[in-house]
């Protein structure tokens, strides 16, 4: 089923259901895939790596208000991977934080209000402006720690690729976050296994990275990250009474997931396509993923 | 031990920013002190001990120092993040341009050893830090001359709305400014002395220096005016204009950065634009260099912003 965008904002929220989390996942990757057509080319891979991802945060996990973006006590989302904006942009107005004719604009002209990388000037609901990587985990600390200080129990999710947890300013933050035991932070990494040039691991070898967050002190689950019943059962953390410790999770994913020629393609970080590529793609996304 | 600016027998008053802070956060909530392993070299150890709930230690992490600080701001807290001037500017400032100054964000970052307050050599002397920083937009930057300047602009800067970096003396700082009637006001550049001959436009402690040196020149019939410009940007356009323009004067401005990109060049250009001619203009500034380490009046003196070297360069231009 599709679920209307204005449904959301007209009744009191209620969670979707796995299937129909699926099925947002799906909507997701279309409106990605309409979005990059609209601008001529785009970060395929890493928007539909992370699709399930989002879906499961803003239409099971997060307490948001579409009505009221900046609500005090909403739980907060930073997308650090912000290259793949049109993902979140999809999220955000599926759930009626934006109206879905913005989509249509995206990257089209000058003065659009959905660019290629988020900015909190121009579009509702967000929690940072990113696009420059390695920037979401450390203002995550920042924000859990005004949380406890406030003595709130709003969450903050922090979203980050695999390839930006390269940057130092990701363990400086993951050190802290463990120092002043902010359980009410959880970080997901999009392990998809690819950067620009080349295989992650490759480019920078970062495993164990289990035991490394471990060790820093983190609470740390390996999952697998287009598993929507996993996802809802680890990004859920208790609003109070929690572990002591930040929460990680290292969610297994495809670059590009969903789609047959693009799943774990380099190429596909950023590309073209062709009509005849969408068309393709979209005889591909006819179903959600089981 | 931190070396102090003051010369002997001069008046000073210890840690003026972490006193000035802590009071500050008796009637403000909203006051958070975060550094990075330099709380007892910024003075926010003053800070940490009257308000320990909100005194944190993030370690030697500048870009999560910034950050944090970030995230802090998002959610209404007023952060002040110590740290030294070349970590902020040269090592963060990819962070705090797009975390803290793209969404302005209200978070002071309070920086000491800014231009050449050390003898430790490139390393520590922020001597480029004017020049990194003017260019970020949103930004407000505050060079204070001593410790009466420190104490005002504390709470001036916490009022204000927005990102601000400010250039921190620290330890027993010099206290100058209270002979002049002076109150600190965000975006205000102040006449201390006026004087028919030449007009010194200075910031941070360079300020202190250019009264000394207007004395030292008194002895030779020289007068020489002093206008203390603390804030950098934005620029008192209208009180620099006005007095730099008065009865065809020599300029001079004076400052604790290299002679690239800081107060010297905002003031040259401000001047061009508005066609306002004094009968010349010099500049007295750092080296486009990096500088030798050694003892500091030492290097004061090599590099032209001793009072003595001042007051001889002015003459030798007059």
């Amino acid at each position: 089923m599709v679920v209307a965008p204005s449904a959301a904002s007209a009744m009191p929220f209620v969670p979707l259901s796995v299937d129909q989390l699926r099925e947002m996942a799906r909507i997701n990757r279309i409106d990605c895939t309409d979005m990059y057509m609209a601008a001529g080319n785009g970060h395929f891979g890493s928007s539909f790596s992370c699709a399930e991802i989002l879906t499961a945060l803003y239409f099971s996990v997060m307490r948001v208000d579409p009505d009221n973006p900046e609500w005090a006590d909403r739980d907060r989302h930073i997308f650090s991977k912000g290259h793949a904006a049109p993902t979140v942009y999809s999220a955000l107005i599926r759930r009626g934080f934006m109206p879905a004719q913005w989509m249509q604009e995206f990257e089209t002209k000058v003065g659009v209000r959905l660019m290629t990388h988020p900015s909190r000037r121009y579009q509702p609901g967000l929690d940072l402006s990113t696009g420059a990587l390695g920037h979401g985990l450390s203002v995550g600390v920042g924000m859990a720690l005004a949380a406890k200080m406030d003595r709130k129990d709003y969450r903050v999710f922090v979203l980050m690729g695999d390839g930006e947890i390269h940057e130092g300013s990701v363990w400086e933050a993951g050190a802290s976050a463990a120092k002043y035991k902010l359980d009410n932070l959880v970080a997901i990494i999009d392990r998809n296994g690819l950067c620009v040039d080349g295989r992650a691991e490759d480019v920078m070898p970062m495993e164990p990275l289990k035991q490394r967050w471990e060790a820093f002190g983190w609470e740390t689950f390996e999952v697998d990250g287009h598993d929507i019943p996993t996802l809802l059962k680890h990004l859920d953390v208790p609003r109070s009474g929690g572990s002591g410790k930040p929460r990680m999770l290292i969610a297994k994913t495809i670059k590009g997931k969903g789609v047959s020629f693009m799943e774990d393609v380099r190429g596909w970080h950023a590309d073209v396509i062709t009509p005849e590529q969408y068309a393709c793609v979209m005889e591909e996304l006819k179903e959600p993923l089981p | 031990m931190i070396a102090s600016l003051a010369a002997e027998g001069q008046r000073t008053k210890p840690a003026p920013f972490g006193h000035a802070l802590a009071t500050l956060a008796e009637t403000r909530r909203d006051i958070v002190g975060m550094t990075a392993d330099l709380g007892k070299y910024t003075d926010l150890h003053i800070f940490g001990k009257a308000h320990p709930e909100r005194y944190y230690q993030m370690g030697m992490a500048e870009q999560l120092l910034i950050m944090a600080a970030a995230g802090m701001a998002k959610e209404g807290f007023t952060p002040f993040a110590t740290t030294y001037a070349v970590f902020a500017a040269r090592r963060a400032y990819d962070f705090f341009c797009l975390a803290v100054a793209e969404e302005n964000l209200n978070v002071k970052v309070v920086c000491a050893l800014p231009g050449l307050t050390t003898g430790y050599g490139p390393s520590h002397q922020a001597t480029d830090d004017l020049a990194i920083f003017r260019a970020m937009p949103n930004l407000t930057i505050v060079d204070p001359c001593d410790a009466l300047d420190i104490e005002q602009a504390v709470p001036a800067i916490a009022a204000h709305n927005g990102p601000v970096y400010m250039r921190l003396l620290r330890g027993n700082v010099p206290l100058v400014l209270d002979e002049y009637d002076y109150k600190f006001e965000l975006g205000k550049a102040k006449l201390l002395r006026d004087g028919r001959d030449a007009l010194i436009i200075s910031s941070g402690f360079m300020t202190m220096r250019a009264l000394e040196t207007a004395d030292l020149l008194r002895a030779d019939n020289v007068q020489v005016g002093v206008l203390h410009a603390p804030t950098i940007k934005p620029l008192d356009e209208e009180t620099i204009l006005r007095e730099a323009g008065k009865n065809g004067r020599m300029v001079i401005v004076a400052e604790n950065h290299s002679v690239i990109g800081g107060l010297g060049e905002a003031v040259a250009s401000l001047l061009m634009r508005a066609g306002v001619r004094p009968s010349s203009f010099h500049q007295i500034a750092l080296p486009d260099a990096f500088l030798d380490a050694g003892a500091l009046p030492t290097l004061h003196d090599r590099y032209g912003i001793s009072s003595a070297v001042m007051a001889t360069r002015i003459k030798s231009w007059l």
